[in-house]
């Protein structure tokens, strides 16, 4: 199968591995999909008090588009809002990388991947701001 | 940059062969001097071609034990299967509708099995052990009164495994059941003797002994005789069980592959299982958590299928362009499907995703191999500090006891 040009320097170069300490209130952490399926994808961002993901994070278990997405979707999601970059679509991650349509799925695990980070951290901080409030 | 345009490494020998160049010489002159078609019989060009199939028809009687009345020639093994297992139930099924084979045969025969199932005959699919090998009590206790054949692969094309040949004829020879093994990938790699394994059919494929591609054989006992009923008719051609024009050159080479074969086996599976042990022992000291898919010990001496933990098995495949290697996982269909043969060996399906077959032969060398391997290790070593899998590994996490959302 030929990959795109970027497909693959996001595979040889993957921007962003690594993982942030997930009991952080300021961080978030998405881990989707599964091992029997062949991809894993745990994606994480720090986020300021004003919202900003300052931060991105991923480690990813699965094949060359999936960890090019999940590397991809790290860079797009930097200093964007939350509200932002929980409305970056799979879609866009697909044509950026040229995904052939046997790999359309990597790009939907990654769009999972933020949405869970994000949803991860309004929960944390959602109580934490509750709990401070009082 | 010129490392990068060198010629990939070649790593695998169990999907096809390089055909050896004396095999390319020894059929060179069939093709423009000696183009003779061989059923003709009225002229020196017919004979000549006709002399030189039955040549070969001896040579590739001679590796299995055979006698050249008893092999026909077809296009490969997977018309041989497909020939064996229909052309037997054909002719036999109306008073024995019944088919043992296993689950892990290669996709031909399991489909030919799934058409004769449509067809109204009784397929019997024996499940494999851990290290790939079939349970005789298991084979014992399927043979009914009802059963024809039994089919079980000699080598296996995945995990190399060799299969208890002489044990499974003398239970079918004893049961009245005809025996038939799929021996692409053992042919020329392990001793065959088709009186001593008590084989009636064996399919043989020309492109996996270093013969070339659009050829292969079927044995057909003759006696006790075996009869089977044609898939491809016409001028009744082969003793009217295949009909067609023999092609003399593709012959002519798998009858010298069969030759070269038969007297170099002995030398080159000792250089090969040499290499195979030296292989494994080298990933084995380097990286911890890897397995070994199938038997080691009856295993053909070219193979090993490695399962690498906690890397996904294409992904390792694309960091490792100059290794022409073949992933266990098939990750590309749609299915996300792992190998259905992995799978019934019990490798748990996220092992299954992370496995190599490394097939090694004739004109491998050692610098290849220890090429392989470091380019291999080094890989795995980047993905699993990429993979979050090894991540809970180290940190003592369970990935089973983690509630994944399967998608």
């Amino acid at each position: 199968m030929a990959y795109s040009e970027k497909l693959v320097d996001h595979y040889e170069n993957p921007r962003n591995v690594g993982s942030m300490d997930k009991n952080e209130l300021s961080v978030g952490t998405g881990l989707v999909g599964a091992p029997a399926c062949g991809d894993v994808m745990k994606l994480q961002i720090k986020v300021t008090a004003d919202g900003i993901i300052e931060d991105a994070k991923f480690k990813t278990f699965g094949c060359g588009s999936a960890i090019a997405s999940s590397s991809l979707i790290t860079e797009w999601v930097k200093g964007k809002s939350l509200d932002e970059a929980g409305m970056i679509k799979n879609s866009q991650i697909a044509e950026e990388l040229a995904l052939p349509p046997v790999k359309i799925h990597c790009s939907i695990l990654a769009e999972d991947a933020i949405k869970a980070a994000i949803s991860d951290y309004r929960t944390k901080n959602g109580k934490g701001a509750a709990e401070a409030a009082e | 940059m010129n490392e990068l345009k060198a010629k990939p490494i070649y790593l695998d020998y169990q999907a096809t062969t390089p055909t050896d160049p004396r095999v390319v010489d020894a059929m060179l002159p069939y093709f423009y001097e000696k183009f003779g078609n061989p059923h003709s019989r009225n002229h020196s060009y017919g004979w000549e071609a006709e002399d030189a199939v039955e040549v070969a028809r001896e040579q590739v009687a001679k590796i299995i034990g055979a006698s050249a009345k008893e092999v026909i020639f077809t296009s490969g093994a997977t018309e041989s299967n497909n020939l064996a297992l229909k052309g037997i139930m054909k002719f036999y099924g109306k008073k024995k509708p019944h088919l043992i084979t296993t689950v892990t045969e290669h996709k031909c025969v399991l489909d030919s099995a799934r058409h004769l199932e449509q067809d109204g005959y009784k397929v019997t699919y024996l499940p494999v052990q851990a290290n790939g090998l079939i349970d005789l009590e298991q084979l014992k206790a399927a043979i009914t009164d009802e059963t024809a054949l039994v089919s079980v692969m000699g080598v296996h094309n995945e995990i190399g495994v060799i299969q208890p040949l002489k044990e499974i004829g003398e239970i079918c020879r004893a049961r009245g059941v005809f025996f038939h093994t799929d021996c692409a990938q053992a042919v020329g790699k392990i001793p065959l003797d088709v009186d001593d394994m008590k084989i009636d059919l064996m399919s043989i494929s020309g492109h996996k002994l270093y013969g070339p591609k659009g050829i292969g054989a079927l044995y057909v006992r003759r006696r006790p005789r075996v009869r089977l009923v044609a898939q491809i008719t016409g001028g009744g051609q082969e003793r009217g069980m295949r009909s067609g024009t023999l092609p003399t050159p593709l012959i002519v080479g798998l009858g010298k592959a069969c030759d070269i074969a038969l007297n170099e086996m002995a030398q080159e599976n000792a250089r090969l299982m040499e290499l195979r042990n030296h292989v494994l022992k080298r990933f084995r000291d380097r990286l911890e958590n890897i397995y070994l898919n199938g038997d080691e010990e009856h295993r053909v001496a070219g193979n090993l299928n490695i399962s690498f933990a906690y890397v996904e098995g294409e992904s390792l495949q694309m960091g490792i362009k100059n290794i022409a290697v073949s992933s266990g996982s098939a990750c590309t269909s749609a299915s996300l499907e792992p190998s259905y043969v992995l799978r019934a060996l019990g490798v748990d399906e996220e092992l299954a995703h992370t496995s190599l077959r490394i097939g090694f032969g004739r004109f491998t060398t050692r610098e290849e191999l220890d090429q392989a391997v470091d380019a291999i290790s080094t890989e795995v070593e980047r993905l699993r500090e990429m993979s979050p899998l090894w991540e809970m590994a180290q940190e003592g996490i369970d990935i089973k006891s983690i509630e994944w959302a399967e998608h």
